[in-house]
């Protein structure tokens, strides 16, 4: 993993690929997913990973910031771990993301209501309030909630923690790009 | 099965191996895998008892290379599985199939820092295929034929299965799985084996129609057993064929169209001839940096054709023109039906003869030579390694260690047959020859064997001719003594300024002395007259292994050279071809 870099905190657009991958739930599979990152020099940005609707397979949803050659040779390599199903690049304009965030920000008396009103805005959540900062949860968008950090800065954030995306293809269109089929050797 | 047998998981596991039709494997035992080692007793398999884990591991390896089937090793846990990390991650480099087999401490010490634990599969994750830990006996007979079927399926390559103490001596209900139950059981498990047809068609008109082209083999050309497939290749089309050290053997080297090995130390013809191809078939070769040199200046003007059965394979480091994922014997029997129908249809052949005369001038322009041993001067190694060539009895099996030697071998030796050659490439590991040697001479007990190996990989693994003497497994090692790293000392004379840094190994072991300690018979060679009685003497022993000990001369080099990093048309030749290279151009 690496560091957000505020500035663009989710990498340049260009670069910036979904994959979401089905594995069989077996022991050790996240660790090889990991360590294939690591093996071959690729940078994981972001990454999320549960079961899914069947308790036999879970989906890791991997954000990668690489340009298109390295990452069809990622994909590929990936593709070569036993305990992958099925990779699937989803298109960001063809799916629907979700990210969830909790954030504590400074806000004494004084600055309280601007908070909350902030979060009003945002439909985002007040889990925790103390004298000095309270903590808020917002789940949407990647860059709603990139918006939303933004504008929490001013205040002052004490910690912050988000889950990396989950993602899945829009239902209306076609929206799986690339999805591989078969399996490598 | 009508009656439920019950079994415990060793018996559970040397059964399946037993099913999977094993018939030697190689290992050590060891407190954890102990209880595996009881059942062995009454096993119809062979176990051979090694003197290091690594031998176990390369023998399998050799073993493998030229039956083709799956070598199989045994070893306990923790610094018994970290021995084994070498075999493994040489095994995945050169697609070699293998089942690695470690004992691990009890399910219950499993994370504790138990006595002699180590994460196996966490530390063997990147170098083999696939690993899995055992947690249940009854998982035993499924999790092997699942390493049996990745092993030997798709891209070959190590699988290991660690396997608890307690899941060997707890009990299970005996079943073997039906192979539908395998395949569906690794649901993301699916090797591509047959090419695309319009793919295929695209390659055969590009074959067809190509001015310049070579056909560039790699060592999948032999794990896929398509040597016939590509030899009626090249003979219908007459197109010139490069070898790599992986596929050495796959196409006879006294065939008129062979060039030899391309890359680092090939043949000044191979080496030219991709460079100036414009179309490169390339069929189980995976475009590796010693073959390629510098890449951005590899084959600038050639088209390229990508045959190989992993698709990571293709574009990895050259983007193919055509691509075609698939099994190279399947691919290639495809390729010559569609040249077939595209001849027949009147769509045949340009006329390649003009580059075929300009390979073939090449070829007797630049020869692979070396300057002949001069009166009171130390021998030559490549005279010895003629002499071995011209001496070995048909059907002579050929291994080599890592360094000059394994240069050497590969361009002095004349292959005419798959399957003769067995060699650390990809990892380049020294101390591979005398294990994969034993190997190699179990899986073909009919077949003489020879090592050829360098005094500092003798060095690091010759401790196994204690194993070929106890277990009757005899084969004969040839040692090219130059007392020095040799390889390294080349590079540090080349590109250090011949500043000596810590590769000299003068004061090494007496050879003869060692092998006779290890039960071998011991020759010492000194002079170019006790050469061929010396190699037949060691021909004519078939009931003990035999060390003869070359000492050759220190300072040879292995030419022609392409220098790491840089462009094969910057190839070094020998000092006497250096005059006539613009005759390359």
């Amino acid at each position: 993993m690496r560091a957000i870099n505020p500035n663009n905190p989710h990498g340049d657009s260009h670069t910036h690929h979904i994959l979401s991958v089905l594995v069989q739930n077996r022991p050790g599979v996240l660790a090889r997913v990991a360590s294939l990152f690591a093996r071959r020099g690729y940078n994981i940005f972001s990454l999320a990973v549960a079961p899914t609707e069947e308790p036999d397979y879970s989906r890791i949803t991997i954000v990668v910031d690489i340009s298109a050659t390295p990452l069809e040779q990622i994909v590929k390599q990936l593709f070569k771990l036993i305990d992958v199903v099925r990779i699937t690049e989803l298109d960001p304009r063809r799916s629907v993301e979700r990210e969830l965030m909790v954030v504590t920000v400074r806000a004494d008396g004084s600055q309280r209501g601007q908070v909350v009103e902030l979060a009003n805005i945002f439909e985002a959540r007040v889990l925790a309030v103390g004298a000095e900062a309270m903590t808020v949860s917002l789940d949407g968008n990647p860059e709603k909630l990139d918006d939303f950090e933004e504008l929490l800065r001013a205040y002052g954030i004490v910690e912050s923690q988000r889950t990396g995306r989950i993602a899945l293809p829009k239902l209306d269109r076609e929206a799986r790009k690339g999805a591989a089929k078969g399996k490598a050797s | 099965m009508s009656t439920k047998e019950t079994l415990t998981g060793a018996e559970a596991l040397i059964r399946a191996l037993e099913m999977e039709k094993v018939e030697v494997m190689f290992g050590l035992p060891g407190g954890c895998i102990l209880p595996a080692y009881d059942p062995l007793l009454k096993s119809s398999i062979r176990h051979v008892l090694v003197r290091h884990e690594q031998g176990a591991g390369h023998m399998a390896q050799g073993y493998a290379h030229v039956t083709g089937r799956p070598g199989v090793a045994m070893v306990t846990s923790g610094p018994a599985a970290t021995n084994m990390v070498t075999p493994l991650c040489d095994a995945f480099m050169d697609s070699i199939p293998m089942v690695a087999i470690t004992g691990q401490v009890p399910t219950t010490a499993i994370g504790t820092d138990a006595f002699q634990e180590c994460d196996t599969v966490g530390i063997t994750r990147s170098v083999t295929k696939h690993n899995e830990l055992i947690m249940h006996p009854d998982d035993i007979p499924m999790a092997v034929r699942q390493a049996f079927h990745i092993a030997t399926t798709g891209r070959p390559g190590p699988v290991l299965l660690d396997v608890p103490k307690d899941v060997l001596q707890n009990t299970m209900t005996w079943y073997w799985p039906t192979d539908d139950e395998v395949i569906e059981s690794l649901p993301g498990y699916r090797p591509t084996t047959k090419g695309h047809s319009r793919m295929i068609r695209e390659a055969a008109k590009m074959i067809l129609s190509a001015q310049r082209p070579v056909l560039y083999l790699g060592g999948g050309i032999l794990k896929a057993r398509a040597a016939a497939a590509v030899r009626e290749l090249a003979e219908t089309t007459q197109i010139p064929v490069v070898t790599t050290l992986m596929a050495r053997g796959a196409f006879p080297d006294d065939h008129p169209l062979a060039l030899g090995m391309p890359g680092m130390h090939g043949t000044a013809t191979a080496i030219t001839a991709m460079q100036k191809s414009d179309l490169l078939i390339a069929l189980g070769a995976r475009f590796d940096d010693r073959v390629t040199g510098k890449v951005a200046a590899f084959a600038p003007d050639a088209k390229v054709v990508h045959v190989d059965i992993d698709p990571a394979e293709q574009g990895k480091v050259r983007r193919p023109d055509v691509p075609i994922v698939g099994d190279c014997r399947l691919v290639v029997e495809e390729i010559n039906k569609a040249i077939a129908e595209l001849s027949a249809a009147g769509s045949g052949q340009i006329d390649i003869t003009p580059w075929r005369s300009k390979v073939s001038g090449w070829k007797e322009t630049f020869p692979l030579t070396y300057d002949p041993h001069e009166p009171g001067a130390a021998l030559k190694p490549q005279y010895c390694l003629e002499k071995l060539r011209d001496l070995a009895p048909e059907g002579t099996i050929v291994c080599a260690g890592v360094g000059q030697h394994q240069m050497w071998t590969s361009q002095f030796w004349r292959f005419t047959e798959p399957y003769t050659w067995v060699n650390s490439g990809g990892l380049g590991t020294m101390g591979f020859a005398v294990p994969a040697a034993i190997g190699a001479k179990a899986g073909q007990p009919d077949r003489t064997v020879w090592a050829v190996d360098g005094d500092g990989c003798f060095q690091m693994t010759a401790q196994e001719l204690v194993t070929a003497t106890t277990e009757g497994i005899h084969v004969k090692i040839a040692v090219l003594n130059n007392t020095y790293l040799g390889m390294v000392r080349q590079w540090q004379e080349m590109f250090y300024g011949e500043r000596y840094s810590e590769v000299d190994l003068k004061n090494c072991p007496d050879f003869v002395k060692w092998a006779e300690a290890m039960g071998c018979v011991g020759i010492r060679v000194e002079s170019p007259e006790e050469v061929e009685p010396a190699i037949e003497k060691a021909n004519s022993i078939n009931d003990r292994s035999v060390v003869i000990e070359f000492r050759v001369e220190e300072f040879e080099k292995v030419f022609p050279m392409v220098p790491a990093g840089t462009s094969n048309d910057e190839v070094v030749l020998h000092p006497s071809q250096e005059p006539r290279r613009d005759l390359l151009k």
